[in-house]
C-alpha cells in the first residue's frame, strides 16, 4: 500500500458543494439508463482485445471453414434467397449473430465478475426498480453486441455477401431483437453461475450447442435429410430462429415465426432473470452470504 | 420534518437473516440518530456484511423491519436508497475508466444530469484531497487513493445515511488516518449520519455510540466511553464481552 494517502481531510467546503439529488421520475431513469449504457461502452473500448477476439472468431469461419466448404456444400434456392448462393454467403447472418450470442453470455460472464467484485452492488443500490437496472444492463450488452456484428458485416461485404443496402437497415431490428434475447439468456445464466470458474461450463453447455444446433451453419432441410430428431432439436433452438430473423431482415424479408419466438423468449428469460434477482424472493439471496457469514 | 422528533437515520428493528440452516443475523435491532457517527463492532464473521446487505437491499429482510429515515426499505425502497449511500468493504470501481469516467456512472446511477453532476465531482474531489486526480485511471491510485474516491462517489447524490463496511481493512496507518478524518469532517461539518463497521478500534473515539455484533446478535451497546470504562480500554471490554457473549473463540481475530 502507498504512504501517499496522508490525511489531508476537508480543507474548506468547496465551493459548489451544494447538495445534488437525483430525479427519482422518468428523466431521472433515461439519465440512469444512459450512464449504464456509456459505462459499458467505456468498458469496451477500452478492452481491445475483446473486440477483436470477438471480430477474429467469425472471420475465421467466414474465410477458412466456409471457403473449405465452398465446394462440398451447394445450396438449392430457400428463402429467403431468390438465387443459388455461395456457402459464404449462407454462413454470413449465422456468424453476425453469433457474435451476438458470443457477446451475450460474455456480458453474463461480466455480470458475474461484477458481482464477485462488489460492482454489481453498486449498480443494485440505484433507487429506480431492480428490473429496470437489469434491462439498462441488458440493452447497454446488445448496443455493444450490435457494433460488433455491423463491424463484422462491413469487413465481410468486401467478399461479395450480396446483402442489399436496404438490408443493413432493415436487419437493426433483428439484431436489436436477437441480441435482446441471447443477452437475457445470459443476464438468466448470470444469476445460476456461482463463482466466475464455473463459466467454462457455460461455454461447452450452453454456447456451443446453441452454435451448433441451429441453421447458423447449415441449411436445417439439409440437417432433416441426416436426421429428423436433431432436425427437431434445431427448430426448439431459439438461436435458429434469431439467425432466421436477422437472415430474413438482411434480404429485406420477415420471418414471422422467427419473430414470434425471439421476443418470446427475450420476454420469458428476462422475466425469469428479473425473479432471478429479486432481492425478496431471487436466487440472490440463496447463493450462501458474504464469506464468514453464509451458509 | 414537522415532528418534534425527527425519525432515525436508520431503524433495524428485529431483523433476522439466515442463509440455509446458520443464522446471519439473529433479532439484531439498533437505532442510528440524525447527524451521529454509529461504530459497528465485531470480529470477522459477526454478521456486520449481512446487516449491509440486508441494508442495501441485496437482500430482502426475511424477518425485521428495515426504515432509513422513516422510509420503510420493503415499501419504499427506492425513496429509502436515494438517501443512502454506501462504501463497500471490497473494492468496487471500474479500474480501467478514470476517477472522473466512475463519478459521472455513479451519478448516472442516481438520476443526476452530467452538468450538476461535473460541479458536484469537483467539489467532493477537493472534499477528499484529490482534486488533481480527476483524468487519472484509477488503476493508478494508491489503495487509501481509492478508498477516498470511492467516499466521494457515496456522497454524489447528497445522501444523509452513509454506511461503510470496513472501509480501511488492508489500508496503511497513514491512509487509514486520512478517511477516518475525511469521514468525522463529515459527520461534524455537514450532518452526516455514518454507520462504521470495524474491527480495528482506535477508529472509535470515546463520545462514539457503539453498537458491538456477534455471531449475528447485539450484545451490548452504548457509549463507547462507557463501554470501556471497567477495563479502561474498548478492546479489553470487547473481548470480554464477546467471550461472555460466545464461549471459545468468540473475539477471535480482533485485532
Amino acid at each position: 500500500m502507498s504512504t501517499s494517502a496522508a490525511p489531508q481531510a476537508s480543507p474548506q467546503p468547496a465551493p459548489g458543494a451544494a447538495r445534488v439529488r437525483g430525479r427519482l421520475d422518468a428523466v431521472g431513469y433515461g439519465i440512469c439508463f444512459l450512464g449504464i449504457v456509456r459505462r459499458e461502452l467505456l468498458r469496451f473500448v477500452n478492452q481491445k482485445e475483446r473486440f477483436f477476439s470477438a471480430l477474429v472468431r467469425p472471420l475465421v469461419w467466414l474465410f477458412i471453414f466456409a471457403a473449405g466448404f465452398r465446394n462440398t456444400l451447394g445450396l438449392s434456392i430457400t428463402p429467403p434467397y431468390e438465387t443459388y448462393v455461395l456457402y459464404e454467403v449462407y454462413v454470413v447472418p449465422g456468424l453476425a449473430t453469433m457474435i451476438q450470442l458470443f457477446n451475450g453470455m460474455q456480458s453474463s460472464l461480466s455480470m458475474v465478475y461484477d458481482r464477485e467484485v462488489g460492482s454489481m452492488r453498486v449498480l443494485l443500490t440505484s433507487p429506480y426498480p431492480r428490473w429496470s437496472l437489469l434491462f439498462a444492463k441488458l440493452a447497454a450488452g446488445v448496443v455493444v453486441s450490435v457494433i460488433q456484428a455491423y463491424v463484422f458485416l462491413a469487413i465481410a461485404s468486401f467478399f461479395e455477401t450480396d446483402i442489399p443496402w436496404r438490408g443493413y437497415l432493415l436487419a437493426l431490428p433483428a439484431f436489436l431483437a436477437a441480441g435482446l434475447m441471447l443477452g437475457a439468456i445470459g443476464l438468466f445464466l448470470s444469476s445460476l453461475v456461482r463463482q466466475l470458474e464455473n463459466f467454462a461450463s457455460v461455454m461447452n453447455f450452453v454456447i456451443f450447442p446453441m452454435f451448433f444446433a441451429s441453421s447458423a451453419l447449415y441449411p436445417l432441410w439439409r440437417v432433416n435429410e441426416s436426421s429428423a430428431t436433431l432436425y427437431w432439436i434445431c427448430q426448439a433452438n431459439p438461436f435458429t430462429h434469431a439467425v432466421e430473423l436477422v437472415r430474413f431482415a438482411l434480404y429485406g424479408a420477415f420471418d414471422p415465426l422467427a419473430g414470434a419466438v425471439v421476443v418470446g423468449t427475450g420476454l420469458a428469460f428476462f422475466a425469469l432473470a428479473v425473479v432471478a434477482y429479486d432481492p425478496g424472493r431471487g436466487l440472490l439471496a440463496r447463493r450462501g452470504g458474504p464469506p464468514g457469514e453464509g451458509a | 420534518m414537522s415532528a418534534a422528533e425527527p425519525p432515525p437515520a436508520l431503524a433495524v428493528e428485529g431483523v433476522s437473516h439466515r442463509f440455509g440452516a446458520r443464522a446471519a443475523l439473529d433479532d439484531v435491532s439498533l437505532s442510528l440518530p440524525q447527524g451521529r457517527f454509529v461504530a459497528l463492532l465485531g470480529p470477522n464473521g459477526a454478521g456486520k456484511t449481512t446487516l449491509f446487505s440486508v441494508v442495501t437491499r441485496l437482500y430482502a429482510n426475511q424477518h425485521g423491519r428495515v426504515a432509513l429515515f422513516g422510509h420503510d426499505l420493503r415499501r419504499e425502497p427506492s425513496r429509502a436508497l436515494a438517501r443512502l449511500g454506501v462504501v463497500f468493504q471490497a473494492r468496487t470501481l471500474d479500474t480501467d475508466l478514470t476517477v472522473r469516467q466512475n463519478l459521472l456512472y455513479h451519478a448516472a446511477l442516481h438520476g443526476i444530469a452530467r452538468r450538476a453532476a461535473e460541479a458536484r465531482i469537483a467539489a467532493l474531489l477537493a472534499r477528499v484531497g484529490l482534486a488533481e486526480r480527476r483524468d487519472d485511471r484509477i488503476r493508478t491510485l494508491s489503495g487509501g487513493q481509492s478508498r477516498r474516491i470511492e467516499i466521494a462517489r457515496a456522497l454524489i447524490h447528497s445522501p444523509d445515511l452513509l454506511l461503510l463496511d470496513e472501509p480501511t481493512v488492508g489500508l496503511d496507518l497513514d491512509a487509514r488516518a486520512g478517511i477516518v478524518a475525511v469521514v468525522r469532517a463529515l459527520v461534524r461539518e455537514e450532518g452526516l449520519s455514518v454507520l462504521w463497521a470495524t474491527h480495528i478500534f482506535d477508529e472509535v473515539e470515546t463520545t462514539d455510540r457503539v453498537v458491538v455484533l456477534h455471531r449475528g446478535k447485539v450484545v451490548a451497546r452504548g457509549l463507547a466511553g462507557a463501554l470501556s470504562e471497567p477495563s479502561g480500554s474498548l478492546e479489553t471490554s470487547f473481548r470480554r464481552i464477546t467471550a461472555e457473549a460466545g464461549g471459545e473463540g468468540g473475539a477471535r481475530r480482533v485485532a
